[in-house]
């Protein structure tokens, strides 16, 4: 199937002048009205630079201007914003070609922000915007494309027999739009879609393309959380184009090119020297952690019930590695020398419309490989990659799916889900057939596809109206926070980690903090105080990511040979130091470590006052469910008897003898929830929010983020008006 | 076969031309930093010649956007048109024979022209030939995988 521009019909062009980027910078965003098919540049004043900084401090700014209290997300006026932050797209410092993407979620209905890699980022702000707007709804089936070299905008409406699915919409669209089929010219396109799934389901994804000259097709990064995707199928956009050639090493506009080198050139070497004995990323990606996690029972087996099994072994680091292809720069952006987007090549499909094709596997990244894996008690890798394959494709969340397949089955364990139920799809632990049904009935509109692609928020509510299933039951069992699924490792052993997902503002991803070898393996941080000043440090430090453009990984999934001398090991301090010089050489201003939080936290708490703004972000919003927190059922309480009972002995001052497994489970039950209780109270009082978890005007002040918008709404709060 | 630049550490007696030569016809300037082939002081009137062997190929492996090729006579070459600067080819070259120079856009290497050779005045350098070899193909059979027939 190929196709040029011309088989596309043209319905709106808008000219802009090309930029070129200052200091990280083109101090001007763009907004696309679906609607009308107008396209409108928008000046970054000095005070939106210095408050908000870029990417996803950008995109909740503009997303907030954009819309109201009542903005739901499928309202017109909802947005997705695409920003990339000043340091992304330099090609020196591995890690910075990335994209945040905001907009208000289908799934929690506050403001989501999801991290992604691929070329459109990148190719979008040397083309003169830091950031995109898209807002609206077309009337039809419709495809942006931006040329960043000749200053173009034009909106196509897509011939109805262009497929949907992004492994083929991607491929077809690069060549359509690439200026050439020279591979220089193709690797110059990228394409932002989605696919049939998110058409029928909250939790649709954004794959973000890149053209690979090796493999001479398109690979694709996932902006995955939070049902993006969802909102632009909405939208009835098909796909965003972005072309740009003559990428260079400065065309970021460095303010101290060579620094940047000088920088990048360091963090490169360490990586190939270190990564081998260290993380194996270069081999294995972050599916280098599934063994870790199963010796350390954090990887989440039969919807999070336990974190380990006999048969972790069979989809460990060293099985991946065999079955992704080696020795190719699989970076997500140009200039990561840490290469982990790996891929599994000539793949062959066993279900599904593809059924008998070879394709190329994105992945599996850890989160999959956990979430459609162990916790589906699946150990068969090809299991695991055709259904990694066909979420993508169909441009669902690999993470959410994961985790409600993994409540389905537990159901279907209960009895709750019958075949009469499930339009006759065998949900046992294992059947990753019955997995990819789901998936494929989603794409194709069918009823329990559809079902079980709302997520497991609504399905437990949904089985105890329709099913009489007992509502605790599914309360404790359905992995959520705010509406979104909970990302793959059992937090139940870690208070801390119970606060890194639950108390977060768009619910439990593990990417604000990952706390868990800190607190329970090494025991760095025993008290609440302790605990809550992590939870202070960690999602402030990685908020600063979003802010710039960055990727997480090259910050500890590598690190200095020396890094254990140093006094916090944990927060790899010479690293730290890497991007204050990284941003001072690009931004040309000065950086101190404070600063850099202090730039985090004013976001993170207008984020929060956004939530607030929509009627939510109250603290019974950040409570987990109890399979979170501890042992729901008696046969997860007696598999770890000797752990738990110990622990009621030692911390409960309860001795277990004679008691009843019932007994034991309400007695741990009680005396974790006090203490998450307790760490709440802790962290709100180091973030500087009420105990309902508003930040306070006083702290507003304090870092700078008293805008009179954001004053007014927590002031409402406070005085019990919203 | 490989066209590369020999090198005979016994033989240099660290005066440099090869630097002026080859910095002087790719840079226009007298610049040791700014040359392909680095002349290494040992101390005691003994010196190491670093340049690139043409053989190992990593930086043609990790190149991420294929600036970096094999020409016909087997020497490695980057296209500056391609090149996105990144220095991911500094990074994995084994001997420090990738070299750049702060604030200039694109890395430099040896592409075995052989001009330094032939003003040595000891003999220290020539041109030469050889085989290829299972690592000089590695980058080729790694895309060779994955290609669909």
């Amino acid at each position: 199937m190929s196709y040029g521009i011309k088989d596309f019909k043209l319905v709106s062009e808008s000219r802009y002048t090309p930029g070129k980027v200052v200091r990280g910078y083109n101090m001007r965003t763009l907004h696309l009205d679906v609607s009308s098919r107008k396209a409108t540049e928008k000046p970054v004043s000095e005070t939106m630079k210095q408050k908000f900084v870029g990417g996803k401090g950008f995109g909740l700014k503009l997303l907030w201007d954009g819309t109201k209290p009542s903005t739901r997300w499928d309202s017109p006026e909802n947005e997705i914003v695409i920003a990339m932050g000043p340091i992304c797209g330099n090609t020196n410092y591995p890690g910075s070609g990335k994209s945040l993407v905001v907009s208000l979620s289908p799934m929690t209905g506050i403001p989501i922000d999801s991290n992604v890699g691929g070329y459109f980022g990148p190719y979008l702000k040397f083309s003169g915007f830091d950031a995109l707007e898209l807002q609206g709804k077309a009337p039809s089936e419709t495809i942006v494309f931006i040329d960043g070299n000749e200053g173009v905008i034009r909106f196509y409406e897509a011939p109805t027999d262009l497929p949907r699915d992004t492994h083929l919409l991607a491929e077809v669209l690069t060549h359509a739009f690439a200026a050439s089929d020279d591979p220089s010219d193709l690797q110059a396109v990228s394409v932002v879609s989605a696919g049939r799934g998110a058409e029928h389901s909250p939790m649709g994804l954004l794959n973000f393309s890149l053209y690979d000259k090796r493999r001479a097709g398109i690979r694709v990064k996932q902006a995955g959380r939070g049902g993006i995707g969802t909102v632009f199928r909405d939208k009835k956009l098909l796909a965003l184009v972005c072309r740009y050639r003559g990428v260079e090493q400065d065309s970021n506009g460095a303010a101290d090119p060579a620094a940047v080198q000088r920088i990048g050139l360091k963090l490169h070497r360490e990586i190939v020297v270190n990564d081998d004995k260290q993380c194996k990323m270069r081999k294995q990606g972050t599916a280098h952690l599934m063994e870790v996690m199963n010796d350390y029972d954090l990887l989440p087996t039969k919807n999070h019930k336990y974190g380990q099994d006999p048969r972790g072994p069979e989809i460990a680091s060293w099985v991946w590695e065999k079955l992704l292809s080696q020795n190719l720069p699989d970076g997500c952006w140009f200039g990561c020398t840490m290469a982990c987007a790996h891929a599994v090549d000539k793949f062959e499909l066993e279900t599904g419309p593809y059924k008998g094709h070879k394709v190329c596997v994105d992945g599996p990244e850890y989160e999959t490989a956990a979430g459609v894996g162990s916790n589906l008690y699946i150990y068969d890798p090809h299991g695991i990659l055709e259904i990694n394959f066909y979420c993508d494709t169909y441009g669902i969340d690999t993470i959410s799916f994961g985790t409600t397949v993994g409540f389905l089955m537990e159901c279907w364990e209960h009895g709750i889900l019958t075949k009469e139920r499930t339009d006759g799809i065998d949900l046992s632990w294992g059947n990753w057939k019955g997995a990819c049904q789901i998936l494929h009935d989603l794409a194709e509109g069918k009823r329990f596809g559809v079902l079980a692609g709302r997520g497991v928020k609504f399905l437990s509510e949904h089985f105890v109206k329709e099913y009489g299933a007992d509502p605790q039951f599914m309360r404790d069992i359905a992995l959520h926070g705010k509406g979104l699924e909970q990302s793959e490792y059992i937090s139940k052993e870690s208070l801390a980690q119970q606060g890194g997902y639950y108390l977060t503002n768009k619910g439990p991803q593990h990417d604000e903090a990952w706390l868990i070898f800190m607190d329970m393996v090494n025991n760095r941080i025993p008290t609440f105080e302790n605990k809550a000043e992590a939870l202070h440090y960690f999602p402030m430090f990685r908020t600063w990511f979003g802010l710039q453009g960055l990727c997480k990984l090259p910050w500890n999934d590598v690190e200095p040979a020396d890094n254990a001398k140093w006094k916090e090991p944990n927060k790899v301090p010479e690293h730290v130091a890497n991007y204050r010089e990284l941003y001072t050489a690009i931004t040309g201003e000065p950086l101190d470590w404070d600063g850099l939080i202090v730039q985090s936290e004013r976001v993170y708490n207008f984020q929060r006052a956004f939530n607030i703004r929509q009627g939510r972000g109250h603290r019974a919003e950040d409570y987990p469910p109890y399979r979170a927190m501890g042992p729901v059922l008696e046969d997860e309480y007696e598999a770890r008897a000797e752990r738990y009972d110990k622990q009621m002995k030692e911390k409960i001052g309860v001795d277990p003898a004679g008691l009843s497994v019932k007994e034991k489970i309400r007695i741990t039950r009680e005396y974790r929830m006090k203490q998450y209780d307790s760490l709440v109270d802790a962290v709100y009082k180091r973030r500087g929010w009420t105990p309902d978890g508003c930040p306070t005007p006083e702290h507003l002040k304090a870092i700078g983020m008293d805008l009179p918008e954001v004053l007014e709404v927590v002031e409402a709060r406070i005085a019990g008006k919203i | 076969m490989i066209k590369y630049l020999k090198t005979v550490d016994e033989k240099c007696v660290g005066c440099m031309t090869c630097t002026a030569v080859c910095s002087k016809l790719y840079f226009k300037e007298d610049n040791p930093a700014k040359a392909a082939i680095q002349v290494q002081d040992l101390g005691a009137g003994k010196f190491h010649l670093v340049v690139c062997d043409q053989e190992c190929r990593k930086c043609v492996a990790e190149c991420p956007v294929q600036a970096i090729s094999v020409a016909k006579n087997g020497a490695v070459m980057i296209d500056k048109k391609v090149c996105v600067g990144c220095l991911a080819c500094v990074a994995v070259c084994p001997t420090g024979a990738m070299r750049y120079y702060p604030g200039l856009k694109h890395p430099f290497k040896c592409i075995a022209c052989g001009q330094c050779a032939k003003q040595c005045p000891k003999g220290a350098l020539e041109l030469a030939e050889k085989e290829e070899s299972p690592a000089s193909r590695a980058w080729a059979d790694a895309i060779a995988k994955v290609r669909e027939e």
